[in-house]
This record gives structure tokens, C-alpha cells and sequence, in this order.
């Protein structure tokens, strides 16, 4: 098959993040400061990636701010060409920060949204008076003109507070929403129960956000990632494995998703071991899930096949302990009973589950 | 990439008067794509492949020339009914206003 090249990057700059959301992206065992890429190697990871067709790239982290040369590290990606996204909860991006990146040209901020009022927000982030925090950088992003996008991660406890998250994007004057409903994997898996949501707000959560979204059509555009549990059909994960996105994680490891060090027998190269092109092109752990080949029977003759690629390699091997199996997601697949009971039981320990926090790296 | 053009049935709200100047809001602009070839639409978090057309259309949005003028050009400079480039005109850039991509000012 030919391999075309890269859109999107995503660099996850550090781990470190004064919050400590029980649904972090970021895998269980997380990197210290210490085995972090310094300044100079991120620029030419930047450099490497533009030469090789990746368009937009995504700062984030744990949280970009805490990295001392944020401002830097956006010139640099400026420079070589890049489209540059920074994804961060706003802690530590001061007025004089927000100068600075904008002097060098970021092009855009997510900024993420753990719930619509204090007392939730910094219950789910973990962190006493962070939403008064994000709140104020949220007006100082607003008073610059940066465009804005804002991440609502939604789950069982504050989907209902959907219709004021919307409201909400609008009064900060975001152009984008994402609704994103907590995919699980690393530590949103420790609390799967605290946060699955139940059937009845997955169903209202489809009907709000179609509804909103024929009503703010050219004000407010959303971006919908359900929770995909109830779906009858996987998730298009990457838009399927090494075909559009990468990721460079803070010690230089490049993945294909964020969670793929969660495939135990997949090695992953550094960026400081061996060109990035290589690794995109000519890598084992890139090649691994490439194409559809690789996919059971049930999925190489299914009409979905190249809309949905067999759905996320990392579910498959966390829920069907294969990660060349069919998404248990899908409704075809012989695994699915596995996705049920997972809801029966998440359903059956909702009330009084606790939040295993994520801690904070070294 | 792929780019998603408005429904008829959505437009009521979206079209673009041939008095309003449409322009490229900040975050959105377009590149050459050394490695593919052709344009990109680059907007947050979102590329966009422009084909012949696309370009043809966004290289006159400028946040001064008004969609009257933009589809006079065209019409002009591809030989072609101006019905029908403004037709095409209006659906392509709806498409980009429905997702924020597209502001105009009168």
C-alpha cells in the first residue's frame, strides 16, 4: 500500500500539569522532568515534520505552560512552516506569556473545560481554584483576538451540564467546540465507573448537540466525539493507524496515537535515534496496523471497512486482549459482550465511585 | 481532508449578500503544500485540500473585494455564466462560513 504523509502532530512537550484529571491522556506511567526533549531537539523534530508533509501541529502536554520555553518552542514551530495549535488547561499561561506567543505567531488555543462552575470543575481537575484561573485566561485569550477552541471533556458527571458548556462557548467567544467524551484508556480506565456515562445522556448528548449545532451554524462550530461504548460501530481511531496523525512523546518516543504504548509487544523509535521520516515510513511499530490486512475476516468483508479501519487498536487489545481484533466496540464483533459487561458493571458501581486521580510525574 | 459543502436546506442563515466583502477570519489562511502539492486551507486544527476551483475563489477573498465583484471576475476570467459561478461561489463559501472559517463584513 502506499503510505501517504503525515497531517498532524501531536508533541506532547512534558507530562507535567498542575492538574490531575482521573481521565488523563497521558499513560499511567508517567515521564519526570528529567527525560524530557530539551529546546534544540523539539525545534528540529518541528523542522522534520514540515519537510515531511505534517501540516498542523498541536502543542500539548500534560500541560505545555509548564515548560519553561513554551514561547520558544512555538517560534520554532512557526518558522519551520506549522500551523500551531496549543492545548493546555491555561494554568501558567500569563498576560505576558500570551504576549509573547502571540508575538511569535501562535495560530490557536484549545482550551480545555473539566466542567461549567468551580465547585465541579476543580473537583474533576483536582486543583482548588483552577477554574477561576482558566476562567480569566479564557478573557485574556478573548481580549488578544486568538482564536479560540474549547475542549469540553464530558462524562457522567457533567454531561448533564451540556446546554451550559454550549452557552458557555459562545460567551467566551470560541469558534469551536469540542464536545469529547471521555475515550477510555490509561486512566480513564481506573474510573470507568465514575465516569461512564449511563445510556440516557449519551442519547440526549446526541440530540443536544445536533440541535446546537443547526442553531449556531457559522457561530459556533463543534466537533462531537461520543462516548463510543454504546455505538454499534468503532470509532474511525487516527483515521486508522499511521495515516493522517503522529505523536512525539515527551522522551522522544514517536507513537502512532498517544495510547499505543499501551500495546506491549510494539517498539516504539526516538526522534533522537533515527529520522523522523524512517520512523514514519519504514518503522515496525508504524507498519504494524497499516491497511486493513491485518483485520479478522468479519472486518476485511464488512461494507465499514474503510470508513472505520476496524476501530481503535488499543481497545481491541484492552477489551478482546488482541490488538489485530475487530474494535469490541462493534456490534460484530465476537468480543462485544466484553463492552456490555464492562457497561453492566461501571453501571452497577456508579454510585459513590471515587476518582483515582492521576498523580504528578517526578 | 476532505472538505464538507453546506446542505441547501442549511443556508437560510449562512448567504452571502453580493454587497458583503467575505474575508479569511484570524487563524485561518491558506498555504502552499510543498510536499502534496496544490493549496491548503489551514484553519484550527483542521486542513483543508482546495481543488482548481477552491483556490480560484479563496485568492479573491480578501476582506475587500465584495461577492458581487469576486464572481464578476471569475465569470470573466473562466468564460462562464455568471449564474452559475455564483451558484457554485455561494455554496463553496457557505460551506467555509457554516464552519467559522468565513466571516464577511458589509
Amino acid at each position: 500500500m502506499t503510505v501517504p504523509p503525515p497531517i498532524a502532530m501531536l508533541a506532547e512537550l512534558t507530562h507535567r500539569c498542575p492538574l490531575s484529571c482521573p481521565y488523563c491522556s497521558n499513560p499511567v506511567a508517567l515521564q519526570g522532568r528529567q527525560s524530557e526533549l530539551d529546546t534544540a531537539t523539539w525545534a528540529d523534530a518541528f523542522q522534520q515534520a514540515a519537510e515531511l508533509g505534517v501540516l498542523q501541529l498541536h502543542l500539548s502536554g500534560g500541560e505545555p505552560a509548564s515548560r519553561p520555553d513554551l514561547v520558544d518552542l512555538t517560534r520554532a514551530a512557526r518558522e519551520a512552516g506549522l500551523y500551531t495549535n496549543l492545548i493546555t488547561s491555561g494554568i501558567g499561561l500569563t498576560p505576558k506569556r500570551l504576549d509573547a506567543l502571540e508575538a511569535v505567531g501562535l495560530d490557536h488555543v484549545q482550551l480545555s473545560l473539566q466542567g461549567t462552575h468551580a465547585d465541579l470543575a476543580d473537583r474533576i481537575g483536582g486543583y482548588k481554584g483552577g477554574f477561576a484561573r482558566k476562567m480569566a485566561v479564557a478573557q485574556e485569550i478573548r481580549d488578544r483576538g486568538i482564536p479560540l477552541t474549547l475542549n469540553a471533556v464530558m462524562h457522567r458527571q457533567n454531561l448533564d451540564d451540556l446546554d451550559r458548556t454550549i452557552e458557555m462557548a459562545v460567551e467566551l467567544g470560541a469558534r469551536r467546540l469540542e464536545v469529547a467524551c471521555v475515550q477510555f484508556h490509561g486512566w480513564a480506565t481506573l474510573n470507568r465507573a465514575a465516569l461512564l456515562p449511563t445510556r440516557e445522556q449519551t442519547e440526549a448528548t446526541k440530540r443536544k448537540v445536533a440541535e446546537a449545532e443547526a442553531r449556531l451554524r457559522g457561530v459556533l462550530a463543534f466537533d462531537f466525539v461520543p462516548p463510543d461504548y454504546y455505538s454499534d460501530f468503532p470509532k474511525s481511531c487516527m483515521g486508522g493507524w499511521g495515516s493522517t496523525g503522529l505523536n512525539i512523546v515527551p522522551d522522544g518516543k514517536v507513537l502512532p496515537c498517544h495510547a499505543a504504548e499501551t500495546i506491549p509487544h510494539l517498539q516504539f523509535d526516538r526522534i533522537t535515534d533515527r529520522p523522523l521520516r524512517e520512523i514514519w515510513y519504514d518503522s515496525p511499530a508504524f507498519n504494524a496496523y497499516r491497511g486493513t490486512d491485518f483485520l479478522p475476516e468479519t472486518c476485511r468483508s464488512c461494507e465499514r471497512v474503510g470508513i472505520d479501519f476496524g476501530g481503535c487498536r488499543c481497545q481491541a487489545l484492552a477489551i478482546a486482549g488482541d490488538a489485530a481484533a475487530t474494535d469490541p466496540v462493534c456490534r460484530k464483533s465476537p468480543d462485544h459482550h466484553r463492552v456490555t459487561a464492562l457497561l453492566d458493571e461501571a453501571m452497577r458501581d456508579a454510585d459513590g465511585a471515587d476518582f483515582t486521580y492521576r498523580v504528578a510525574p517526578r | 481532508m476532505s472538505l464538507t459543502i453546506a446542505e441547501s436546506d442549511r443556508t437560510c442563515t449562512l448567504a452571502i449578500a453580493d454587497s458583503d466583502r467575505p474575508y479569511l477570519p484570524r487563524g485561518v489562511r491558506l498555504k502552499a503544500d510543498k510536499v502534496r502539492g496544490g493549496t491548503v486551507l489551514l484553519a484550527p486544527e483542521k486542513a483543508v485540500a482546495l481543488d482548481a476551483i477552491g483556490e480560484a475563489i479563496l485568492s479573491r477573498v480578501n476582506g475587500q473585494a465584495r461577492l458581487g465583484e469576486i464572481i464578476d471576475d471569475l465569470a470573466a476570467t473562466y468564460n462562464a455564466p455568471r449564474e452559475q459561478i455564483a451558484g457554485d461561489v455561494q455554496v463553496f463559501l457557505q460551506g467555509l462560513r457554516a464552519r467559522v472559517f468565513l466571516q464577511v463584513k458589509s
